[in-house]
């Protein structure tokens, strides 16, 4: 009987490692994130150096005011945020199809699939409603709006990955509020979310799921 | 005693077929491939366990050509996934019970 048991309970046991990867994306690495939030902050210094010592434009003005919006200014940035979201994209795509095969599972499942479906939806509906508003010429909003669609979108996804993705999107989210009613600060809510957050949960990831393997 | 030994499926012995079971309550399809990564077996095991349980009714099959190849999807039938809870509950109430 004794016997028994313990084959049950390893049946039990293995039924549930299983079941876990085969409903949520694992191979999700935190260094992804500690670089996402690496390239966010010098991005941030760029546009901080560009606009605040390039061009000495008073603090807060340029965010609040449509008119100081001038196109150099508006391609310069445009770039730079571009650039961000590639060097981003790329670590991000890279450690995780690093970690992946350490963990010997194909990064291309029906899983990942789902996620970055489910990632993607609240995005690019983010990305458009931002160039509606910069068409609308409210710039002033555009901070808080890409950071509360992408703390969405990535509540939306975590419904396949780690828990930690959640509570990283719940804090996008609030950072977006805050940046919405504390206007003229964008800048530094950006830095604060894409950059410090990005870092703090990828280390906290990186600890809890990938350093002992 | 008696009556949650008995909720024990035999058919269930097989960490394959639990395994398979496993994969197919959670997802709503899965390929062969997938399966097999899954769950590292070879293409033979996998292959005859997956027909055990068709012919119990507890998965169905479905073949569709993707292109020129064919694409094997395999779903979990309700009973299949009615004989698998019932699988797993006796199993939980055997652990705790049974001590």
């Amino acid at each position: 009987m004794d016997n028994e048991n313990k084959k049950h309970l390893e049946d039990l046991k293995e039924i549930r490692s299983i079941m876990e990867r085969s409903s949520s994306f694992l191979s999700l690495s935190g260094l992804s994130g500690i670089f996402a939030g690496i390239f966010a902050l010098i991005g941030a210094s760029f546009a901080y150096w560009y606009i605040y010592i390039y061009h000495a434009f008073k603090r807060s003005s340029i965010i609040v005011n449509p008119i100081d919006f001038n196109f150099e200014i508006a391609t310069v940035l445009f770039l730079d945020a571009g650039i961000v979201l590639f060097l981003a994209l790329a670590s991000g795509y890279w450690f995780t199809y690093k970690n992946s095969k350490k963990k010997g599972l194909k990064m291309w499942n029906p899983i990942s699939k789902k996620l970055i479906f489910a990632l993607l939806i609240p995005l690019v509906t983010g990305g458009l409603f931002s160039l509606i508003l910069i068409w609308h010429g409210a710039t002033f909003i555009i901070s808080s709006t890409t950071l509360i669609f992408y703390g969405l979108s990535l509540i939306n996804a975590s419904k396949y990955t780690v828990r930690d993705i959640r509570y990283l999107g719940i804090s996008q989210v609030i950072i977006g509020l805050v940046d919405a009613i504390d206007i003229g600060y964008g800048l530094f809510y950006w830095t604060l979310g894409f950059g410090v957050m990005h870092i703090i949960y990828g280390t906290i990831m990186y600890f809890k799921y990938e350093k002992n393997d | 005693m008696k009556s949650i030994i008995q909720n024990i499926n035999k058919f269930f012995e097989s960490r394959v077929r639990l395994g398979i079971m496993s994969v197919l309550t959670v997802q709503d399809k899965a390929d062969f491939n997938y399966l097999k990564e899954m769950l590292n077996l070879t293409d033979g095991n996998l292959a005859s366990h997956l027909r055990t349980l068709e012919n119990k009714g507890y998965i169905s099959v479905n073949k569709k050509f993707v292109g020129r190849k064919t694409q094997t999807n395999y779903y979990a039938t309700n009973e299949g996934r009615i004989a698998f809870k019932n699988h797993l509950d006796a199993l939980e109430n055997l652990i705790h019970g049974g001590k």
